[in-house]
């Protein structure tokens, strides 16, 4: 009996069936809890962006939670700008860019993206007094091995970036991975989006760029990861552009929240702290 | 037949997966930078080998020989992305921080050949052991090696300062090169040297 073809064939069936159930049940009970892990690890990156947490700083739910009372999420549309009275609760960017009758085929563009939502959900942080202090945009394009998750931080000035992360992308660990590094992300704050022209002029550079007051639109490259670092290039001139954000950002502005740039930096913990 | 306490102990110094067979390396260089990651990596392992082990002994007059590897890998494998769908429902910031290596514990030459060489041979029960204790030699080096990367390349052990760092305002400068992988290497050749001090018959011969 052992030995035979019929036996080995059997055996390898009843190994894979075994094995399967175990693997798909492990992954169906345990889905909810991953889909509320990953929902708070994306508050915690908003949080990061804005400067609000620290990179490395571990948050509990509820920290999270109260956190994120200063922040309004609001539904935009990306076409014109404007705000719609979608739940932000329920709103799911990913479903909503893979529905066709939520999303259209995106323009030309080098961030590799080919369909692009029509809405989409941005986090205003309002000081004290209401106003706007910063604005949090979702980004994401290719990099080298995929899909590259995250958000983007502007001043108030809508002009200056206060910070960047990512909270979801497949890039090679020590290499593209190094998106992480709380070190590089620090690098972002106080950099400027938009050239003289209003274009955005935003890039990774290839080597070392200088501080941010001699060399505002250039941030370190990546070593070794130079698709990562065209990649984060690329989405952030999408994203920023007319195609982009460009229009909720004049929307922003001719709203009157937009205000002059602040250097003083006003004791917010910046991004990378150490 | 071994007893019981052989089976747990003689992997921790006598017979150890890491400082005397040399397998398993790859991860030992990539999560041993901090010691939560460490400790956490050294867990899953453990849960692992001791499981996949047991399964395998378990099936063991039952597995075909012409197509055992490939049965003790779909176990393997099946037992790996259980532990890290858990890791990512319990765990997550930390198993965000263990990136692929956790899938990797698949080809982690300690977990295959514990079940090749022992599981294939004896009882469950044993077989347990057995993967319980090259699980915790496998934990104890990466255990030792990331409190002295920690320690040195960041000042802290698990993540609680003890050397208060120049950049905050101490007085210790961190060793930049403890936190990259070639650091692992030389702890890792070190504990080697100092067990085979310790246990000449380690020694290979010439």
């Amino acid at each position: 009996m052992q030995g035979s073809v019929l036996y080995n064939l059997g055996f390898a069936t009843a190994i894979c069936v075994a094995c399967a159930i175990v693997v798909s049940s492990s992954a169906v009970s345990l889905r909810e809890r991953q889909l509320v892990n990953q929902a708070l690890d994306m508050q915690r990156n908003v949080l990061v962006a804005a400067g609000l947490a620290a990179p490395d700083e571990a948050l509990e739910a509820e920290e999270i939670a109260a956190r994120f009372t200063p922040i309004r999420q609001v539904v935009i549309d990306v076409a014109s700008g404007a705000a719609t009275d979608a739940d932000p609760a329920t709103f799911d960017p990913r479903a909503a860019a893979a529905d066709p009758g939520t999303s259209r085929t995106a323009p030309p563009n080098n961030a590799g993206l080919s369909r692009v939502a029509d809405q989409a959900l941005v986090y205003e942080l309002l000081d004290a007094g209401g106003a706007l202090d910063l604005v949090v945009l979702p980004v994401h394009g290719l990099g080298l091995w995929g899909l590259l998750y995250g958000f983007v931080a502007l001043d108030a000035d809508l002009e200056t970036i206060r910070g960047l992360t990512y909270y979801e992308h497949k890039e090679t660990p020590g290499l593209g991975g190094e998106v992480d590094n709380p070190r590089w992300k620090g690098l972002w704050n106080g950099r400027k989006a938009f050239g003289p022209n209003g274009e955005p002029a935003i890039e990774v550079a290839r080597g070392l760029a200088g501080p941010p007051a001699d060399d505002p639109f250039r941030v370190d490259g990546l070593a070794g990861a130079t698709m990562t670092s065209r990649g984060v290039t690329n989405m952030l001139r999408f994203w920023l552009d007319e195609e982009g954000f460009g229009p909720y950002l004049d929307a922003l502005r001719s709203r009157g929240d937009a205000r002059a740039a602040t250097d003083d930096g006003r004791g917010r913990m910046t991004a990378g702290g150490a | 037949m071994a007893k019981p306490r052989e089976a747990l102990i003689d992997p921790l110094f006598n017979n150890n997966p890491i400082a005397l067979q040399v397998l398993g390396i790859c991860s030992a260089l990539a999560v041993t930078t901090r010691m939560d990651t460490a400790l956490v990596m050294s867990a899953a392992v453990v849960v692992v080998t001791m499981s996949s082990n047991f399964f395998v002994s378990a099936l063991r007059n039952q597995i075909p020989t012409s197509i055992r590897i490939i049965v003790q890998l779909t176990i393997i494998a099946s037992l790996v992305i259980v532990v890290d769908q858990v890791l990512k429902a319990y765990l997550f910031e930390l198993s965000k921080q263990l990136t692929v290596f956790v899938g990797l514990i698949i080809t982690n030459c300690i977990i295959m050949g514990r079940a090749e060489a022992y599981a294939m041979q004896n009882p469950p029960g044993m077989s347990l052991i057995d993967g319980l204790g090259n699980g915790l030699g496998y934990g104890a080096v990466l255990m030792l090696t990331a409190f002295v990367r920690e320690l040195f390349g960041s000042g802290s052990v698990f993540g609680t300062t003890v050397l208060p760092l120049a950049s905050e305002g101490g007085w210790y400068t961190p060793n930049g090169l403890m936190v990259l992988s070639p650091a692992a290497f030389f702890i890792i050749g070190l504990l080697i040297w100092a067990l085979r001090s310790w246990k000449r018959d380690q020694v290979e011969a010439e």
